[in-house]
C-alpha cells in the first residue's frame, strides 16, 4: 500500500531524514514514536509533499513517484492518495463544520451539493458532531475541531491517512474523545499511520511501531516488541524517559514499559 | 460676521449633480486598482522572482511620490513619451492615475490579509486533493478579503477626496463646479463649505455602510453564545 525507499529531507545543511525506507501493508495501523526533534512529522509531511523530499522513491496505492524529479501532475497524483489530520485541525475557518467535510468533496470529486452533504452529515454523525454540522470552527471546542478534521480527512475516502500529532496541542479533558474516534477508525481496516506521543494510544491501536531517533529508523515491531522487549538503547532510554515523565518512577527491575 | 447660510444650502442641489462624477471616478478607479493589486499581492506573496522586485519598485514609488505629480505626468507626461495617449481625455488620464496609485496601497493592504490566513488551511485544503488555485478561492481569498476590508475602506476613503484633484487637469467634477460658483458669485466659505460637506456627507455614508458590512460577513468568526 505504502512503500518509501531512501528517503532523504534536510534543511539548508541540517539533515532531518537521513534514509528511510519502511513499508506499510493495507489495512495496517503504523504508529510513529520518538523524540521531539526526530523527523517523524516531517516524515509524515513528506508523504503528501507538504515538504519536499531531497531524494528517495514514495509509492501509495499503485501511484509511484521519484521524489528527485516529480511533475507537479505527479505530486497531485500523490496526494489523492491519502488525507491528512493536522495537530492543529487547521479547519477552514470560513466554512462550518459540514462545509469543513462537504466543500473538498464538491471541489475535488464535483459531487453536487446534495450528495456531498449527505456524506457530510453522515460522517459527522461517525464522530459524534451531528448536532454541530451549522457551527463555524471558531464555536468549536479543540476536541470538537479534530473530530471534525478526521471527518474531513475520511470523506475525500483516501487509501490511507496520515495522522500528525492528533492529540498534542489538545486539553488533555478533549484527549480521550479524539482518541475513542481513532480507534472506532483504526477498527475499521483503514491503512493509517498516527505520529504521536501518547504511547497508550500506540500500543492499544497500532498493528506494527516504528520508533525513530536523530533522522533514522531505529526499531520496529508489534507493540509488545517495541514497549515491552525493546532492543536498540536509544528506544529503551526513550521510553524510560517517557515513563518517568508520565509515573514519576521507572520500573528497573524488569525494564518493561507497561504503561499504566 | 459675513456668511450667506442661504446661499450656502441654495447651491448644494447643484453640486451634489457633480457627485456623480466624482462618484464614478472613484469607483471606476477603485475597481480596476482591486484588479491590479489582487495581482500585485500574489506575486508579492508568492515571491515570484523578477516580478516580485518589480512589482516592489512599483508600489514603492506610486506609494513614495504625491498623487497630484502622478496625474500631471500621466495627463502631460505620457502623450509627450508615447504619441498614442495624445488622444487621452482628463477623465480617463485621472482614473488612470488614481487606479495605479491606489493599487499601490491595496497590494500591500491584500498581502497582509493574504499571510494573516494561516498556512494550516492551505495546507489542509491540498491534502484534501484541492489544487492551490483552488484553495485560493473557496478558503484563503474570501478570509484574506475579509481581513482586508478595513484598510481597504480607509483607502477608498481617501481615494474619494482625492479625486477632487482631478480638478486641476480641468474635469469638472464637484470641487471645479464649487470653485466656478464660488468665483462667479464671490461667496468662497459658502461655496468650499457646501463642497465640504458634500464630500463628508459621502464619506460619513460610506463609513456607516462599510460597518454594516463588517458586523455581516463577520458571522463566521464570532462565537456563538
Amino acid at each position: 500500500m505504502i512503500k518509501v525507499s531512501n528517503l532523504k529531507k534536510s534543511y539548508k545543511n541540517n539533515p532531518v531524514l537521513k534514509d528511510i525506507s519502511f513499508h506499510v501493508d493495507e489495512g495496517e495501523v503504523v504508529a510513529i514514536i520518538g523524540p521531539s526533534g526526530s523527523g517523524k512529522s516531517t516524515l509524515l509531511r513528506c508523504l503528501n509533499f507538504l515538504e519536499k523530499p531531497n531524494e528517495g522513491h514514495i509509492e501509495i496505492g499503485g501511484v509511484s513517484v521519484d521524489t528527485t524529479k516529480a511533475a507537479k501532475k505527479e505530486i497531485h497524483q500523490l496526494r489523492l492518495q491519502t488525507s491528512m489530520v493536522f495537530q492543529h485541525y487547521n479547519l477552514f475557518k470560513n466554512l462550518t463544520a459540514l462545509k469543513n467535510v462537504a466543500h473538498p468533496l464538491r471541489v475535488t470529486k464535483k459531487l453536487d451539493k446534495k450528495k456531498a452533504e449527505e456524506i457530510g452529515r453522515r460522517l459527522l454523525e461517525q464522530v459524534g458532531l451531528s448536532n454541530k454540522a451549522d457551527h463555524y470552527p471558531i464555536s468549536l471546542s479543540g476536541g470538537q475541531q479534530q473530530r471534525v478534521g478526521i471527518a474531513r480527512a475520511l470523506a475525500v475516502n483516501p487509501n490511507a491517512i496520515l495522522f500528525d500529532e492528533p492529540t498534542s496541542s489538545l486539553d488533555p479533558e478533549w484527549v480521550g474523545e479524539v482518541l475513542r474516534v481513532i480507534s472506532g477508525i483504526a477498527d475499521k481496516d483503514k491503512t493509517m499511520i498516527i505520529v504521536t506521543h501518547e504511547m497508550n494510544f500506540a500500543r492499544e491501536v497500532a498493528d506494527r511501531v516504528i520508533f525513530m531517533d536523530d533522522g533514522l529508523i531505529v526499531e520496529q515491531g508489534t507493540p509488545e516488541e517495541v514497549f515491552d522487549y525493546p532492543a536498540n538503547d536509544r528506544t529503551k532510554k526513550f521510553l524510560r524517559d517517557y515513563q518517568r515523565q508520565i509515573t514519576g518512577k521507572t520500573d528497573n527491575k524488569n525494564e518493561k514499559f507497561a504503561i499504566v | 460676521m459675513n456668511f450667506d447660510f442661504k446661499y450656502m444650502f441654495e447651491i448644494i442641489p447643484e453640486l451634489l449633480t457633480y457627485v456623480a462624477v466624482t462618484l464614478y471616478i472613484a469607483i471606476a478607479s477603485m475597481i480596476i486598482a482591486v484588479i491590479i493589486a489582487i495581482f500585485l499581492s500574489l506575486i508579492l506573496v508568492n515571491r515570484i522572482p523578477v516580478l516580485h522586485q518589480l512589482a516592489l519598485i512599483y508600489i514603492s514609488f506610486f506609494r513614495g511620490t504625491p498623487p497630484l505629480v502622478q496625474l500631471l505626468m500621466i495627463y502631460f507626461g505620457l502623450p509627450q513619451l508615447l504619441p498614442s495617449f495624445n488622444s487621452i481625455t482628463a477623465m480617463t488620464a485621472a482614473i488612470l492615475a488614481f487606479s495605479l496609485n491606489v493599487s499601490a496601497y491595496l497590494a500591500e493592504i491584500f498581502r497582509a490579509g493574504l499571510e494573516s490566513v494561516d498556512k494550516g488551511q492551505a495546507e489542509a485544503a491540498l491534502t484534501t486533493g484541492m489544487t492551490y488555485p483552488q484553495a485560493l478561492r473557496s478558503i484563503i481569498l474570501p478570509q484574506a478579503a475579509r481581513n482586508a476590508i478595513p484598510a481597504t475602506g480607509n483607502t477608498f476613503l481617501g481615494l474619494l477626496k482625492n479625486t477632487s484633484l482631478a480638478f486641476t487637469i480641468g474635469v469638472t467634477e464637484l470641487l471645479a463646479q464649487g470653485k466656478l460658483l464660488a468665483t462667479a458669485t464671490l461667496h468662497f466659505f459658502e461655496a468650499y463649505m457646501a463642497v465640504a460637506l458634500i464630500y463628508w456627507g459621502l464619506t460619513a455614508l460610506y463609513s456607516w455602510l462599510q460597518s454594516w458590512y463588517e458586523k455581516k460577513i463577520s458571522k463566521a468568526y464570532v462565537r456563538e453564545v
